[in-house]
């Protein structure tokens, strides 16, 4: 049932004049702009996510990947610019955009007191899935993340990889074509985070999937990702990892971050 | 988007609520413990202080205890919906709010499957409570226990839309005491939830006045006459206009476009 609320035909871009469909971004941000009051926090930010591949969303604290991402969850609506699902708008269309998301959040957000299962239950259903269909899906995905013995636990008896895990198996529940991931190995150690990081890219080539992980260490990038760079709510650079570098000049992806965000602010 | 995806969705929120409700027994016995200290202390020692004339909806002298009931019922309500608006709070710190919100359901909808789960969780409280006072002998009649079902439904709402707006406004978790000081307390004890407004009249018409206007009073009423087989239509036109009234404002509030997060920042940018 929930498969037939979302149309197979592309969005409503112009037949004529748009591009062909599957050039369509996953996501596009365009000239979005957003403030707290005096504090710009969102400065004409435009960038695109493909509509599959691994883009990382560089920016130390405080450059506005937080804000980005409460504004492409919709927490919160953009007075200025615009952001597209797959074209559809987020304001205007906010149903069809949301459907196709699937998001991990910053700060842990599973029940601890309930069990792995009822949190994928509560999710699928928070997302109109039939409980059948939540049900077999949670067990496929559970059984990606090699936890599926552990679907009656609570989720206070995990680690904290293992609640990662758990999160991104949710956020995969109602098959979203865009998966976010906001700052999603802090707070792990380095195994953790390397099996996360494996894991998420490993979901990126197996299945149809564009992911935006925003982080703050460089190290998690690799040559072949898209980057975006944010630095104090403007964009610095985007494209491929090797194309950021050589416009920086630098050798490496931490030094052209470094010489992308210290240097004065751009006009 | 169909029926059956808004049904789905309203049926997993109020899951995920009585599950939280079971897991926290404290809660459920604070929630149990309240009213009956109340009706079993307060109540009797006041007993002989507060003789409580022929009023309707009754149709003979009745005991204290008996008079009191439907104002610890509101009573159990008004906590609960003050409740919620704690944990919507704490939620919005703790940052499960977004996992809500992200739903593709309207937001509305969304808001408005949280008070109902709210108020089911309270429902489920008040009919234990009826249960205890009935062993205390306090024993309306049979079908008054159906006969409530929806005035409760309905004050429920209401008092749980009042805590949503007032959730709205708390910036922080740490500011939520004083919001219990100045809400809770002036309107239970403004009301008619411990006393008859008469008996309120007697001894001060300007509070009388303040009582009158209290929807927790209407509520109590509203509670009080249906509980006896009997409507009380000002008192149900009252709720069902604060309920409008507090709901429309509360789904303002948590608007994307206007409400405070886009002005403030979500729960990561305020930290």
């Amino acid at each position: 049932m929930y498969e037939a609320a979302i149309p197979a035909d592309p969005p409503s871009i112009p037949a004529i004049h748009g591009p062909p469909a599957q050039a369509v971004p996953a996501l596009a941000v365009e000239e979005l702009s957003h403030s707290f009051g005096k504090r710009m926090a969102l400065d004409h930010v435009s960038f695109a996510v493909p509509p599959a591949g691994f883009t990382m969303l560089l920016g130390l604290n405080g450059a506005g990947k937080t804000t980005l991402f409460s504004l492409i969850t919709r927490l919160y609506s953009n007075r200025s610019g615009a952001i597209r699902i797959f074209g559809f708008d987020l304001r205007r269309q906010p149903t069809r955009a949301l459907e196709r998301i699937g998001v991990v959040f910053q700060q842990p957000t599973l029940d601890l007191d309930l069990t792995v299962r009822q949190n994928l239950r509560y999710h699928g259903g928070l997302h109109g899935m039939a409980p059948s269909d939540c049900e077999a899906r949670a067990r496929e995905e559970l059984e990606r993340i090699g936890l599926a013995d552990r679907a009656d636990d609570r989720v206070r008896a995990l680690s904290g990889g293992q609640r990662r895990r758990v999160e991104i198996a949710r956020a995969l529940l109602h098959r979203p074509k865009l998966l976010l991931l906001d700052e999603p190995t802090v707070g792990l150690d380095t195994e953790s985070r390397r099996h996360i990081l494996d894991h998420v890219r490993a979901l990126c080539r197996g299945q149809d999937l564009a992911v935006l992980w925003a982080t703050h260490l460089m190290d998690e990038a690799t040559d072949e990702d898209s980057v975006v760079v944010l630095h104090q709510g403007r964009l610095r650079a985007s494209g491929t990892v090797r194309a950021v570098r050589a416009e920086a000049g630098a050798a490496t992806l931490p030094a052209a971050f470094a010489a992308l965000t210290t240097g004065e602010r751009r006009p | 988007m169909n029926a059956a995806t808004y049904w789905y969705c309203l049926r997993s929120i109020i899951v995920r609520e009585g599950l939280r409700f079971l897991h926290q027994r404290e809660r459920f016995f604070a929630a149990l413990v309240r009213p009956l200290v109340w009706l079993a202390i307060f109540a009797v020692g006041f007993r002989a202080v507060l003789g409580v004339s022929i009023i309707p909806p009754y149709e003979t002298y009745i005991l204290y205890d008996e008079y009191v009931v439907p104002g610890l019922v509101a009573m159990i309500q008004l906590f609960n919906g003050m409740q919620n608006s704690l944990s919507m709070v704490y939620d919005r710190e703790m940052g499960s709010m977004r996992t809500l919100l992200v739903s593709p359901l309207p937001r509305w909808y969304l808001l408005v499957a949280k008070l109902l789960a709210g108020v089911a969780v309270s429902i489920a409280q008040v009919y234990v409570f009826l249960g205890i006072a009935w062993l205390w002998g306090v024993e309306p009649p049979p079908l008054g226990y159906l006969a409530a079902l929806p005035a409760l439904l309905l004050s429920g709402l209401m008092l749980g839309a009042l805590g949503l707006l007032l959730s709205s406004f708390v910036k922080q978790l740490e500011n939520f005491a004083g919001v219990m000081n100045f809400v809770i307390f002036p309107m239970f004890f403004a009301s008619s939830a411990l006393y008859p407004l008469w008996r309120i009249r007697e001894g001060s018409p300007t509070l009388y006045q303040i009582a009158a206007w209290n929807p927790f009073t209407q509520a109590v009423e509203l509670i009080r006459f249906s509980l006896y087989l009997r409507v009380d239509v000002p008192a149900l036109l009252w709720v069902a206009g604060c309920l409008a009234l507090f709901l429309g404002a509360a789904v303002l509030a948590y608007d994307p476009g206007r409400g405070f997060w886009a002005r403030r920042g979500g729960p990561a940018e305020q930290a």
